[in-house]
């Protein structure tokens, strides 16, 4: 199923993008999903392995189980005001 | 419901005219006003600017969010922007109004709507020294319960 992730601030500095697509394996949750991103591309492996996610929009758990065209957020400690 | 766009993420220069027009009732007796700035100073070092990055549509829908909780907490009218992009010094990068009946609770809805900001709203400071150097400030862990 195609996943699309979405990087910010320093994450999207280390990996050099903000967006991209990728096929993840079916029944892949948030974590899964980011472990077989960081396999697949050792670029990938800076990223930390339990970053905060949100799906479509919305924070989540780690084990959030993923639909095809979901946007996965992988998010750095929330800084505004 | 709370008012159409009272909570929103902008580009553009933000001040008190922003929020302050969004509240206010004939029943309310207290107005609340809250601006955040970029100040010249933190951690001892000497800043230049500061760029705020926003995942947008999420952090607009966070920041509505948390003012449609802040309204019901307080009963009140409650209007709050957060700005990104390039900031200089004493910019306003966030604005909070909110208007009530009584003060106690114009007071205790703009605190909790720039509590909740810095704790769940997906935004993220670059902050430029003026010694050159720059770095992305520490921020806190969203809570899953907080979307």
């Amino acid at each position: 199923m195609r996943i699309r992730f979405l990087v910010f601030a320093q994450y999207r500095d280390l990996l050099g993008r903000d967006e991209f697509e990728l096929d993840v394996p079916a029944g892949s949750t948030a974590a899964t999903a980011l472990e077989f991103l960081r396999e697949i591309n050792p670029h990938m492996r800076q990223l930390p392995s339990k970053p905060a996610m949100a799906v479509n929009r919305v924070y989540v758990d780690a084990q959030q189980p993923l639909e095809d065209g979901d946007e996965l957020a992988l998010l750095p400690p929330v800084a505004g005001g | 419901m709370p008012a159409p766009r009272n909570a929103w993420i902008t580009a553009e220069p933000i001040g008190a005219d922003s929020v302050l027009p969004l509240v206010g009732r004939a029943e309310d007796g207290a107005l609340t006003l809250f601006l955040g700035t970029v100040r010249n100073l933190n951690d001892g070092r000497a800043v230049g600017g500061m760029r705020y990055d926003a995942y947008v549509d999420m952090a607009e829908e966070v920041l509505r969010a948390i003012v449609a909780e802040a309204e019901a907490r307080s009963g009140g009218r409650v209007a709050a922007v957060h700005r990104v992009g390039e900031l200089a010094i004493g910019d306003v990068s966030v604005a909070i109004a909110a208007s009530t009946p009584h003060r106690a609770q114009s007071f205790d809805a703009c605190r909790y709507v720039i509590e909740e900001i810095k704790k769940r709203l997906p935004v993220w400071k670059h902050e430029h020294y003026v010694d050159g150097d720059a770095r992305w400030l520490e921020g806190h862990m969203p809570e899953v319960s907080a979307s």
